[in-house]
């Protein structure tokens, strides 16, 4: 077992774990914030996608002991009272349907919007859809997922 | 802007999903929550010799291991096959035993034997680790062309030569007589590849057991909680009915595999009682892959005979289907009257036999997936087209409008009675979008850059709203496949709908919201939806099928029905006028012709107060209703996909993908588009990447998403949609269902696609690069040699 504390979602936390519990896990089973989600077991489907000190992470491929004095936000973190833009966009444009992947996807999509503009970078659809390499949905077929991004994209 | 029918209203439920408050059954952890973990067969065939728990039993933190011969013993029932079906020699299926927790053998890799239950999920999973399990290894039968051969191990004792039934249907005479007048005979040997659904949440059942009340209440990852209910208690006397609450929160996707009532389900509301514990258990991605159903796995052989006129004389179909080591909930189903009676398309074919074979296999159990027998039948019909086209020399087009069906309704030869379309006019519309013409110009354009361009079509039928439980039930199904709805009006006016219909991403709350507004022109934000809970709606047939919009909407459409009867009889006995001068528009309950009116939440409080009510009426305003259709709806559509293959590497590249598409009403489009959108990902799935791939001993060896394709964002193009409606008259909406088409009608249009491009039909599903490169190496050397 092992300290750790963090900030996450601007609130500082602190807990005492077993060495291998996953960031995912901390979040999930200690903090209670469900709206990370575990949809494989291979780092593979990004249903888990969260920030870790400004950059997007896998939280199933990250060791809680290894974030001390980390910020983090989750989905639930994501935006102060008005919803952000990505999370508005998704609804303006019908970017999911189970949900279940969504909240990595908009935690991927406000990522990578941020980080073409730093980059002074296009993100052009095709660009999407490569950098949602690590994101898997099952229901939507992308479509609505890419038009999504695009459009929070014009308004971040 | 109109909220009603016809509207692209945004999604009402989207806030929780979009802000992570969602609820899926994994959220749920109750108090004394103890978590499950299965010890699983390693072997696809075994004689389960002994137990041995003691290790385990020793652990930290296990509070108890429990095994196949105590659950057997405490009265728990064999998992059951939903639809029987009858053998051509009027013998029925054979069904073998499966108990939740195996007792004298496995059968497939994944085959539970024991559950641990442990304070913490990772303590359960460690011990089950420790369970020592003596297996005795038998012979394995990993495919069902070896399931099938003489002499084959058998896997079940009540299934001689591993055989499940030898079922057909159509007129065998007909189809011979026909193929022999034939004046060109187009043959096709195809294999439907083997799916896994991947809902993206893993499937998960909380169990708690109230010892005091002697009550369960089951949290659980379905499509269809009223059903998993029923089948708990009626068939697996886990709880008596009124003693076991089904609760279906938000779940994370289904496309088939979340119909089923799994040994995980059973087990854990089992073993609440024995440990008086909660009982958690969470699929995760590998355990999914050899726990929930597989899907398709067919190998079939047909031959399609045309007369001069390029019209279809006769049409047989020889089909082989893979159920898996046991028969899942409506496995029997799909591969004989979810797939035959598709096998017209949307053709005019007189002479039709199809014969179907199904077998066991020391396999992960196979069941409905998107699409359900549907997508095989239309596979092999669109293949056949095509394949004949090219044969006959004919544009693919010409051919399907030569044979086209021209008239409804329109009976079949075998079974469907199709409702309403209009075959021609949709795949004109998807030709114009397609840009036809222009395809000689970009094939040319593409071989300059060295690449490989095709075009391939896809006009298909399906059968949705799974219905009438008249003729289902004489037809083999063991339910009824009707919906339920109930109607409260409050009286404030706001509107709760019960519906036994499940949303799992399809968007009932707003959909179903719609049809409300439509009717009574309240706003849809004053309309509640609720739906996947055993203790607030009274019951239900659940969602699969398509059977949302033409059913369950009818449901709701039925019980608004008598709403409006009595929301007619309160305002014209307040407002002295007659009832069929009342008209109810944009929230006001108006008398036709005069500026006499009431508010709608007016009409709702008088129902309630009951001061004022016309002699005899009961008050309160709530009328519930079953819809029962007479018929199936028949949605169809014309797809068409262009590709680019690279001949250098194999590798293809959907450059267009093009729908036209005729679901009869359409609610929300902005909901039915993206329903195809998804739709027509898994079909190109199927077509491209998916494959579930076991070796001869049984050993699945892709259970991962490193290992098995999914699509991902980069695999797919944006898609062209576009609908034509012709209403169904089968249900009050006129609605056809939009869940399926897109996997049930895409995976030919590219199979048909790349084939064209690259010259030769020699070429199975998933066309994955080195499948493609190795048909064009293929074909060059048999060109060679000739």
């Amino acid at each position: 077992m092992t300290s750790i504390s963090m900030n996450v979602n601007g609130k500082a936390v602190s807990g005492e774990v077993p060495d291998e519990t996953l960031l995912s896990e901390f979040l999930r089973e200690h903090l209670r914030l469900t709206g990370t989600h575990i949809g494989c077991d291979t780092s593979q489907c990004g249903a888990c996608v969260v920030h870790i000190d400004g950059k997007s992470v896998k939280s199933c491929s990250t060791l809680a002991v290894s974030l001390e004095g980390a910020d983090v936000t989750t989905i639930e973190g994501l935006s102060n009272g008005d919803l952000h833009p990505m999370q508005v966009a998704f609804n303006d444009n019908h970017g999911l349907q189970c949900g279940f992947c969504t909240p990595g996807m908009i935690m991927s999509g406000v990522d990578m919007v941020k980080r073409y503009k730093e980059e002074g970078k296009d993100l052009t659809s095709d660009a999407i859809r490569a950098e949602l390499e690590g994101n898997i949905c099952r229901c939507t077929g992308y479509h609505n997922i890419v038009k999504s991004i695009e459009d929070a994209a014009a308004k971040m | 802007m109109s909220s009603g029918i016809g509207a692209s209203v945004k999604r009402k439920e989207d806030k929780r999903f979009t802000t992570g408050k969602g609820k899926y059954t994994d959220d749920v952890r109750n108090d004394n929550q103890a978590y499950a973990a299965f010890v699983r067969s390693p072997h696809a065939h075994a004689r389960v010799k002994g137990i041995d728990t003691s290790a385990a039993m020793a652990m930290e933190g296990v509070i108890d291991v429990l095994n196949g011969q105590q659950l057997t013993g405490d009265g728990i029932g064999n998992i059951i096959c939903g639809w029987a079906i009858t053998s051509k020699d009027g013998s029925p299926m054979n069904m073998g035993a499966w108990s939740a927790l195996a007792t004298e053998k496995v059968r497939y890799v994944g085959d539970a034997v024991a559950v641990v239950i442990a304070e913490t999920q990772a303590l359960a999973r460690i011990a089950a680790e420790a369970v020592d399990v003596d297996y005795e290894e038998l012979p394995v039968v990993a495919s069902v062309l070896t399931s099938m051969k003489d002499g084959a191990p058998q896997i079940h004792e009540n299934a001689p030569g591993n055989q499940i039934y030898d079922w057909e249907l159509g007129d065998e005479a007909a189809a011979d007589a026909g193929l022999a007048s034939a004046t060109h005979i187009t043959s096709l040997d195809l294999t439907n590849n083997r799916l896994s659904p991947n809902p993206m949440e893993p499937r998960s059942a909380v169990a708690k057991y109230d010892d005091a009340e002697d009550h369960y209440t089951l949290y659980t990852t379905s499509q269809n909680p009223h059903v998993a209910r029923l089948v708990l208690s009626a068939f697996y006397n886990v709880a008596p009915e009124h003693k076991l609450r089904v609760i279906a929160p938000d779940v994370g996707g289904g496309f088939g595999a979340k119909i089923y009532i799994y040994p995980e389900e059973i087990t854990c509301l089992w073993a609440s009682m024995k440990t008086n514990r909660s009982v958690k258990w969470t699929s995760d991605r590998s355990e999914a892959f050899i726990t929930d159903a597989h899907g398709r796995d067919h190998v079939t052989t047909a031959k399609m005979g045309f007369d001069d006129a390029g019209k279809i004389v006769g049409f047989k179909v020889d089909t082989i289907a893979n159920i898996g080591a046991y028969m899942s909930l409506f496995s029997s189903s799909v591969p004989t009257y979810l797939y035959a009676p598709l096998l017209s398309g949307q053709y005019n074919i007189q002479n039709l036999h199809c014969n179907v074979r199904t077998y066991y296999t020391n396999t992960v159990p196979v069941d409905a997936y998107r699409g359900a027998g549907r997508p095989e039948a239309t596979y092999l019909v669109e293949r056949m087209m095509e394949t004949a086209a090219r044969e006959l020399g004919l544009d693919p087009a010409e051919l399907r409008r030569r044979n086209f069906i021209q008239e409804f309704p329109h009976q079949t030869p075998v079974l469907m009675q199709y409702d309403a379309g209009d075959f021609p006019k949709i795949l004109e519309m998807a030709q114009e979008t397609a840009d036809i013409a222009g395809f000689p110009a970009r094939k040319a354009e593409a071989a300059s850059r060295g690449k490989l361009r095709g075009i391939g079509y896809s006009t298909f039928i399906e059968a949705c709203g799974l219905a009438p439980s008249k003729a289902a039930g004489s037809l083999g199904a063991g339910v009824g496949l009707w919906e339920s709805a109930e109607v409260r009006v409050n009286p404030v006016g706001s509107i709760e709908i019960l519906t036994g219909s499940h949303s799992h991403g399809q968007g009932h709350e707003t959909t179903f919201a719609q049809v409300v507004a439509d009717r009574f022109g309240v706003p849809i934000e004053n309309v509640q939806i609720v739906h996947g809970d055993t203790d607030k709606v009274q019951f239900g047939m659940g969602t699969y099928g398509s059977r949302s919009g033409p059913v369950g909407m009818s449901a709701v459409a039925k019980a608004l029905d008598k709403v409006e009867a009595k929301v007619r009889k309160i305002a014209a006995h307040a407002l002295e006028a007659s009832e069929d001068d009342i008209v109810i528009e944009g929230g006001e309950v108006k008398v036709a012709g005069t500026d006499k009116s009431m508010a709608w939440h007016e009409v709702g409080l008088a129902a309630y107060i009951a001061h004022n009510l016309p002699e005899g009426m009961e008050p309160g305003l709530k009328e519930s209703a079953f819809f029962d259709p007479v018929n199936f709806s028949f949605p169809s559509g014309a797809f068409i996909c262009e590709v680019e293959v690279d001949p250098e590497t194999g590798t293809t590249e959907i450059v267009q993908f093009t729908s036209a598409d005729d679901f009869g009403t359409i609610i929300n489009p902005m909901i039915v588009e993206g329903q195809v959108h998804g739709g027509v990902t898994q079909g190109i799935g199927q077509a491209l990447l998916e494959q579930v791939v076991y070796d001869e001993d049984g050993q699945l060896l892709n259970g991962s998403y490193m290992d098995y394709t999914m699509p991902r964002a980069a695999d797919v193009p944006s898609f062209h949609v576009q609908h034509h409606e012709t209403p169904s008259p089968n249900n009050p909406l006129g609605v056809k269902g939009c869940g399926e088409a897109g996997a049930i009608g895409s995976p030919p249009a590219v199979i048909n696609a790349i084939t064209d491009a690259i010259g030769t039909n020699d070429l199975a599903m998933p066309a994955t690069p080195q499948a493609v490169w190795r048909a064009i190496q293929a074909a060059a050397k048999s060109v060679a040699a000739e």
